[in-house]
């Protein structure tokens, strides 16, 4: 994978930061090694950083739900978070609601609803 | 057709993924410098985005020219080397899709611009216009 993209293990989650610069042959690499990494790391989630995509479209929309997808079977938690409004926006217009994908504001914010999910 | 009286600026060669994210940037780059609303950018270069990509796996690749206009609008013409579409109303259809991909990269492109129009014959490649505003 390149460097499109990176995994951070922070308190037993695994934080993904995707670039914009990523291609479509980055975005499947990083599906492979992070399903690799929830396993090996027993992570108990996986939140998806999207601030720095400009756009969404079809495509990494698509990775996005089977990542979160993957994941759930992994019995791990996805969040995506620090979507933009304007892709918001644009994805709704292509018909892509990612019903699948729980998403938080922030960081902060994911890593705040994953430890109160884990509590109760 | 709709780039009548418009300018050629740019020219962007299609042959794989890593051409698909440049002229993403290229135009994002292009309506920032001309103003572009953010939605209205975010709107056309995710459209740009699905033609670059049909372009570049389905038509064997091709190259995207852009288009200056005097009032507030960018163009593009995508033409690609491939086998041509059988049905151009089945391509634009949501959920239609010949590679098992979820088949909404053609008709969003064309919801997500302000104009679209698709020439192609079968064995004669396909050449995709389209116009957003900025």
């Amino acid at each position: 994978m390149s460097s499109a993209a990176a995994i951070y293990p922070v308190e037993g989650v695994l934080l993904v930061s995707i670039r914009d610069d990523i291609t479509d042959t980055d975005i499947v690499d990083l599906q492979d090694a992070l399903s690799e990494r929830i396993a090996d790391e027993s992570a108990n989630g996986v939140v998806l950083d999207i601030s720095g995509l400009e756009i969404v479209d079809t495509f990494v929309g698509r990775v996005l739900a089977q990542l979160t997808s993957i994941a759930r079977l992994l019995d791990a938690e996805t969040f995506v978070v620090g979507m933009r409004p304007a892709v918001a926006m644009t994805l709704v217009e292509l018909g892509m609601y990612l019903p699948e994908n729980r998403t938080a504001l922030s960081l902060t914010h994911a890593l705040a609803k994953m430890r109160q999910m884990r509590d109760e | 057709m709709i780039l009548d009286g418009a300018r050629e600026v740019d020219r962007i060669e299609l042959s794989g993924d890593r051409d698909v994210v440049r002229a993403r940037r290229r135009i994002a780059d292009r309506m920032d410098a001309l103003g572009a609303r953010a939605l209205r950018k975010t709107r056309f270069v995710t459209a740009v985005s699905e033609v670059a990509r049909n372009a570049v796996v389905h038509g064997g690749g091709g190259v995207m020219t852009v288009y200056a206009f005097k009032s507030a609008r960018i163009g593009i013409e995508c033409r690609d080397r491939g086998p041509g579409i059988a049905s151009i109303e089945q391509a634009l259809s949501d959920g239609f899709s010949t590679t098992g991909s979820m088949g909404h990269g053609l008709g969003g492109a064309k919801r997500l611009s302000d104009a679209f129009e698709i020439d192609s014959r079968p064995g004669g490649g396909t050449v995709v216009r389209m116009l957003g505003s900025l």
